[in-house]
């Protein structure tokens, strides 16, 4: 039976009936048609679907989302100010992090992630932190020099 | 598609109450394993007990004197960076670095992980290595079971109808332990364990003999187990080089492995007989006082093929 579920995504508020067995990708992209989280494998292996909940990086395919109940999620739509791009969004374009582009919102939504935790990382960090992030065109080299470079253009304060 | 319903317990005598009155009902914390044994319609539940919202039940505690605890709702990811955990249990820390991805770590909980009872379980072996002891908790009232014996088959466990494991604990490492985690998998992330080992040494002062000493094998076996021929090999001598290889020979013997995806049986026991060595050593030295920091210990986890 469908339950009322109360919940912050990109800032704003949002009130729903959601399924029990929807999970947190379902309602995002088929009831909400915020398509940016890109479903892979459903499984919680390819990264495709991270978002952030309470600032921390969640695949959505393998949370109910009823468990999101009155918490925060930011999706890739989240991220932009207006028609500006986040930092990590410009710095993938800059150094080239996007090829087909199907893992590229789990990577940013990874990338974000790690540098709240972590604004200064290592590149041993950043490889630790893409590693439930996979991506069959670019080799990673250059998401690792894009997350490198956008820690470095951004402000100590994060995101 | 099988459907079910959602409950939710904000205390634990109400989890219990539910337990006993809903058949078909299943806890879930996290819910990462559940979500995918569900869809693949392994597991058909009539409901869901979410127990994610029972307070307390998060909780990390450490002090030299009684060891440390963890609530079963302790993220993965907690145990991979909370600084006393990584100080004084860093093997378990190593472990969970392996653990999936961030993003599965940040939600899966080591509750989860205990109560699935996959013999290639990631935190499992270093548990036992360090001596876990499970608290659970029914309307009959609590008992204690050591980690070891909690696990009585693949998906398994000693677990009553309506019983919940809400904490773990364990003792603290007395002084010159030493203690080592490796995880060998075909992929260097995002991959399940062909074999994992954790080892744990504790020496009669820094060149002493050895006074304790577990070793835990993760997927050779229908549960983690202990290879017990191999440690009664090594307690109270001192553990020199070859001792330590022919302790590892003897884990082989311990195994128990089967053939599948990830591995033959034969391949699986090199690997134990590899790894053994490999973690004692390391045990060993820590235990005699060389400093490996987190960093250092943390890129010798896992052993993958590319």
């Amino acid at each position: 039976m469908k339950q009322a579920l109360r919940l912050t995504i990109n800032g704003e508020p949002y009130e729903v009936l959601a399924e029990p067995y929807w999970s947190l990708l379902d309602l995002l992209r088929d009831h909400l048609h915020l398509t940016g989280t890109k479903r892979g494998c459903d499984e919680g292996d390819c990264g495709a679907c991270t978002v952030l909940i309470q600032g921390k990086t969640a695949t959505s395919c393998m949370v109910l989302a009823l468990d999101a109940r009155d918490k925060e999620v930011i999706t890739v739509e989240g991220l932009a100010q207006g028609n500006k791009l986040h930092p990590v969004q410009e710095a993938f374009v800059t150094y080239g992090g996007v090829q087909c582009g199907y893992c590229t919102p789990g990577l940013i939504m990874s990338a974000v992630g790690l540098l709240l935790e972590n604004p200064h990382p290592t590149e041993e960090d950043v490889r630790f932190g893409i590693g439930g992030n996979l991506c069959r065109c670019t080799g990673y080299a250059k998401v690792v020099q894009a997350i490198m470079k956008a820690a470095e253009a951004m402000p100590a304060a994060g995101a | 598609m099988n459907r079910f319903e959602y409950l939710e317990a904000r205390t634990l005598p109400e989890a219990i109450a539910t337990l006993g009155q809903e058949e078909g009902t299943r806890i879930v914390a996290g819910a990462t394993d559940f979500l995918v044994r569900w869809r693949q319609g392994l597991w058909k539940p009539r409901s869901v007990l979410s127990i994610q919202h029972i307070p307390g039940l998060d909780r990390v505690n450490y002090t030299p004197a009684t060891g440390l605890s963890l609530g079963s709702l302790v993220t993965i990811r907690t145990l991979e960076l909370h600084p006393l955990i990584q100080q004084y249990y860093p093997a378990l820390s190593q472990a969970a670095t392996t653990f999936a991805g961030v993003q599965i770590r940040n939600l899966a909980t080591v509750g989860g992980n205990i109560c699935n009872a996959s013999p290639s379980g990631d935190t499992l072996p270093a548990l036992i290595a360090y001596g876990a002891e499970c608290r659970l908790i029914s309307s009959e009232g609590e008992r204690l079971v050591p980690l070891e014996n909690f696990f009585l088959g693949p998906g398994r466990t000693a677990l009553r109808p309506a019983e919940i494991l809400i904490e773990l604990h364990l003792p603290p490492p007395p002084p010159h332990t030493g203690a080592l985690y490796i995880k060998h998998s075909p992929r260097s992330a995002m991959d399940i364990s062909t074999v994992g080992v954790a080892s744990m040494v504790t020496l009669d002062g820094e060149d002493g003999v050895c006074r304790e000493v577990r070793i835990a094998l993760g997927a050779v076996a229908p549960t983690v187990i202990r290879a017990r021929s191999a440690e009664a090999l090594l307690r109270a001598q001192r553990l020199d080089v070859g001792l330590m290889e022919q302790a590892a020979r003897t884990a082989m013997e311990d195994a128990q492995p089967i053939d599948d995806i990830r591995g033959t049986a034969r391949h699986r026991r090199a690997i134990v007989e590899a790894l053994t060595r490999r973690t004692l050593r390391s045990a060993v030295q820590i235990a005699q006082g060389i400093n490996l920091p987190f960093r250092t210990q943390r890129a010798l986890a896992v052993e993958a093929i590319l």
